[in-house]
């Protein structure tokens, strides 16, 4: 009776899988199948979605690198490949985008800004993260607008569209500031750290952990205002159906089973490594309301 | 700010040098040896009577001497992978990694460089014994593999090792890639802990230490070559 | 290849609201252009110092001189342009350091961006100075002497302008050097040449346009710096004397 049930089963499954294996596959998914690798692009210090933990760590943690594991399992499955090869590199904010467009990597996993002019170079899997564009600056600095910074030295991180914003923003509303384009977020950082810059423009969740592993972490602000509304996506290859529905339903699976939740106070309500600083972020109403209807919609209104 | 801690050297001493200089280094060796090999091969070509031959290596080697190496490095970090699924035959560009990237970049670079060393030296070896080789039946590779070549090179060696000494320090310059060589650790450290002065002022010294030590040794090496001829 | 080509970017307005891309990319050529000037002056008034008093008969001086050059050669320029911006402001008294952080855009990357570049050009450049004194026959350094002149009147009169005619070919290389150089700087925040072409590359994506953009411009610099130094040079050129060779390449 048991041996029965087995070999039904069994051809079940054999039924089930026929069609996936007739099935042609393209794009990304045929490269991962050929070369048994998937390529991940990690970021350095983009905490807590993408960073390295400690010195000399060639991969990645957090929040954004839990998600895409989930992805890169449900590729696994998709393609029958339990010992799929998972191989990492390590991205800027004005390299990714370049190396997705150009296949050096198949998957994005770290804090990047889904919208309508990236959508033209890069697909983006469910958004994972709602933050948004704002300042830090030391409190002795007493700045409390952006109408203080007028003439300033400010800074922000080199491809981002926090860059882009501040440089129309400075044109648009006239304000004389300098800006200094920096190579990563830690370096942006230093910047100000050092007064070379009075105020770094950046997503507010990555400014909090960056003043949150700082040397003095109460000596900086973080501004009041936000002045754009940043959905945060993990970047695929543009046009690549296939590709993208895989990780479109693992990432739906994962938020419909309130597993995300877990994940979520792992990384922002609990201590996280090097040093078990606590960010201390709830979820934003915005973020609650993505995951219950999940989408990679590039326009900032579908969050507000 | 007189607050130095200069105990920040040695808690990351096993990653500046475990993981950064040792890219550094091989990076160093391997694209001096790749670009030896490559600027000899451009060198040749150069001299070549074949005028189509001649022009793509004159053409080549002036571009590569006309651009800042910071924008060769960018060139390639996005151009390789197409360069690599041309080669391959793939639809989709190649993942290229970090490491292969910097050394594709610096032979080809480099190799620019060395030709220019290395065509001196072709032409330095007096022409009586190249009609001498092909006197005796050899033919232009075995003259260039068994005659010419050998003595070139002796002959430029010093000067080959100088400009592997600049390669050393050009490597650097993978830091705009976010690398961890000698100077991506150093100044990753630098910014998690804040220690730039520290930081800075040893790479600094690290480097100048090498490179000093190898020109010595290059100067030595000079003598003693200058004897042999 | 699945690239999509755009030459038309050029003409498009830029992320500033107010340049075209193509206008974006010449004000950093005129970055680089500003920047490489004002280090060649540096690097041609030190070095020549350096270059000449290695040549003097003092061991102290010559020592020294030595000591300048190889501390310059021997550490890669983007430490040292680290060490200018990033050090310096760091160990001076804190006044004064604070004084130059607070320097505006573009000039707080501009300044350490002429003195690390003229430094480092300027070690290059004495050791061809001094290779350029060295190459002369030893008799116009004795011929001198014997007319009773003084040793700083004999490299005034004597050796100085002999050595600046053969030395110029080499000099003409650094320069060519120094402009490549000068890219360095964007890693201090100067929006030169190759930060331009960068920046253009990360906000409109064409990778290949905004590059291949910056590689003609370089080209077309190189090509006006050789033959505008070619007709000086055969203005100049001393009969019979060639450039003495100094060994080592760079870029």
């Amino acid at each position: 009776m048991q041996f029965k049930h087995l070999s039904i089963a069994l051809l079940l499954a054999a039924v089930a899988a026929t069609p996936a294996v007739a099935q042609e596959l393209t794009g990304t998914l045929k490269k991962i199948k050929e070369s048994g690798t998937i390529n991940i692009g990690q970021r350095d210090a983009s905490i807590p979605f993408s960073y390295f933990a400690k010195d000399g760590a060639d991969q990645s943690v957090g929040y954004a690198m839990d998600i895409c594991a989930h992805i890169v399992d449900a590729i696994k499955a998709e393609l029958k490949m339990p010992n799929l090869k998972v191989a990492y590199t390590t991205v800027t904010s004005a390299t990714r985008i370049p190396l997705i467009a150009n296949g050096t990597i198949d998957l994005e996993c770290g804090s990047t800004t889904n919208n309508a002019d990236r959508q033209k170079q890069v697909n983006y899997t469910n958004t994972y993260f709602v933050t948004a564009n704002r300042y830090v600056a030391k409190k002795s600095s007493n700045i409390h607008s952006l109408a203080d910074l007028k003439g300033k030295t400010v800074v922000s991180t080199a491809g981002t569209t926090n860059i882009k914003w501040l440089t129309e923003a400075n044109t648009a509303q006239n304000l004389g500031m300098s800006i200094i384009p920096a190579k990563d977020h830690a370096e942006a950082f230093l910047m100000v750290e050092t007064g070379r810059a009075v105020a770094f423009f950046m997503d507010d969740i990555l400014l909090a952990g960056l003043v949150a592993n700082s040397k003095a972490p109460a000596d900086y602000e973080i501004g009041s205002e936000a002045y754009s509304v940043e959905p945060y996506g993990a970047m695929m290859p543009k046009d690549d159906v296939a590709f993208a529905k895989v990780a479109n339903a693992a990432t739906q699976k994962l938020y419909t089973s309130g597993e995300i939740n877990a994940l979520y106070d792992k990384w922002f309500l609990k201590p996280i490594p090097p040093r078990g600083i606590t960010l201390n972020v709830p979820m934003s109403p915005m973020l609650k309301r993505v995951l219950a209807n999940p989408t990679n919609s590039p326009d900032p209104a579908m969050y507000k | 700010m007189g607050d130095f801690d200069w105990s920040v050297i040695q808690r990351s001493w096993g990653y500046l040098f475990r993981e950064g200089m040792t890219f550094t280094l091989t990076l160093t060796a391997m694209a001096a040896i790749g670009g030896t090999i490559l600027g000899t091969l451009l060198a040749m070509m150069r001299l070549s009577s074949h005028k189509w031959l001649s022009l793509p290596a004159t053409g080549y080697v002036n571009l590569m001497r006309s651009i800042p190496l910071l924008l060769v490095i960018f060139w390639f970090y996005f151009l390789v992978p197409y360069i690599g699924a041309w080669l391959t035959g793939s639809s989709t560009p190649v993942k290229v990694g970090a490491f292969a990237s910097s050394f594709i970049t610096f032979t080809l670079f480099e190799a620019a460089y060395y030709s220019e060393i290395m065509r001196a030296g072709i032409q330095s070896i007096p022409r009586g014994q190249i009609w001498a080789g092909y006197a005796l039946g050899l033919d232009y590779w075995q003259t260039m593999k068994t005659i010419v070549l050998p003595q070139a090179f002796r002959n430029m060696l010093p000067i080959l090792l100088t400009q592997t000494i600049i390669l050393f320090q050009d490597t650097s310059l993978v830091y705009v890639l976010s690398i961890t060589d000698f100077l991506g650790a150093a100044s990753k450290v630098a910014q998690r802990d804040g220690r730039l002065v520290e930081m800075y002022v040893f790479a600094a010294v690290v480097y100048f230490v090498i490179s000093f030590g190898l020109s010595l040794l290059v100067k030595r090496l000079q003598r003693k070559i200058a004897i042999i001829r | 290849m699945n690239y999509n080509w755009n030459w038309g970017i050029f003409w498009a307005t830029s992320t500033d609201g107010v340049h075209t891309w193509f206008g974006l990319l010449l004000s950093g050529l005129a970055w680089t252009l500003f920047v490489s000037f004002c280090a060649a002056v540096i690097a041609l008034v030190i070095g020549s110092i350096i270059g000449i008093i290695r040549t003097t008969p003092n061991k102290w001086l010559v020592g020294l001189g030595n000591a300048y050059v190889e501390l310059f050669r021997n550490i890669p320029l983007l430490v040292q342009l680290f060490l200018w911006y990033f050090v310096l402001p760091e160990v001076v008294p804190k006044g004064l350091g604070d004084a130059i952080k607070a320097m505006s855009l573009p000039w707080a990357s501009f300044v350490p961006a002429v003195i690390g570049l003229g430094l480092f050009t300027s070690a290059r450049v004495a050791e061809q100075v001094r290779a350029g004194i060295q190459a002369l026959p030893r008799g116009q350094r004795m011929a001198g002497t014997a007319l009773g002149l003084t040793l700083p009147q004999v490299y005034r009169y004597v050796l100085l302008p002999m050595a600046y005619r053969i030395i110029l070919p080499p000099l003409t290389s650094e320069t060519m050097n120094l402009i490549k150089n000068s890219s360095v700087a964007l890693t201090i925040g100067l929006i030169e040449l190759t930060a331009a072409a960068r920046a253009m590359q990360e906000f409109t994506f064409q990778v290949f346009e905004a590059f291949t953009a910056a590689t003609i411009i370089y080209i077309v610099v190189n090509l006006i710096v050789v033959n505008v130094m070619r007709i000086v040079e055969k203005r100049t050129a001393v009969p019979g004397f060639i450039g003495p060779a100094v060994g080592g390449g760079g870029h």
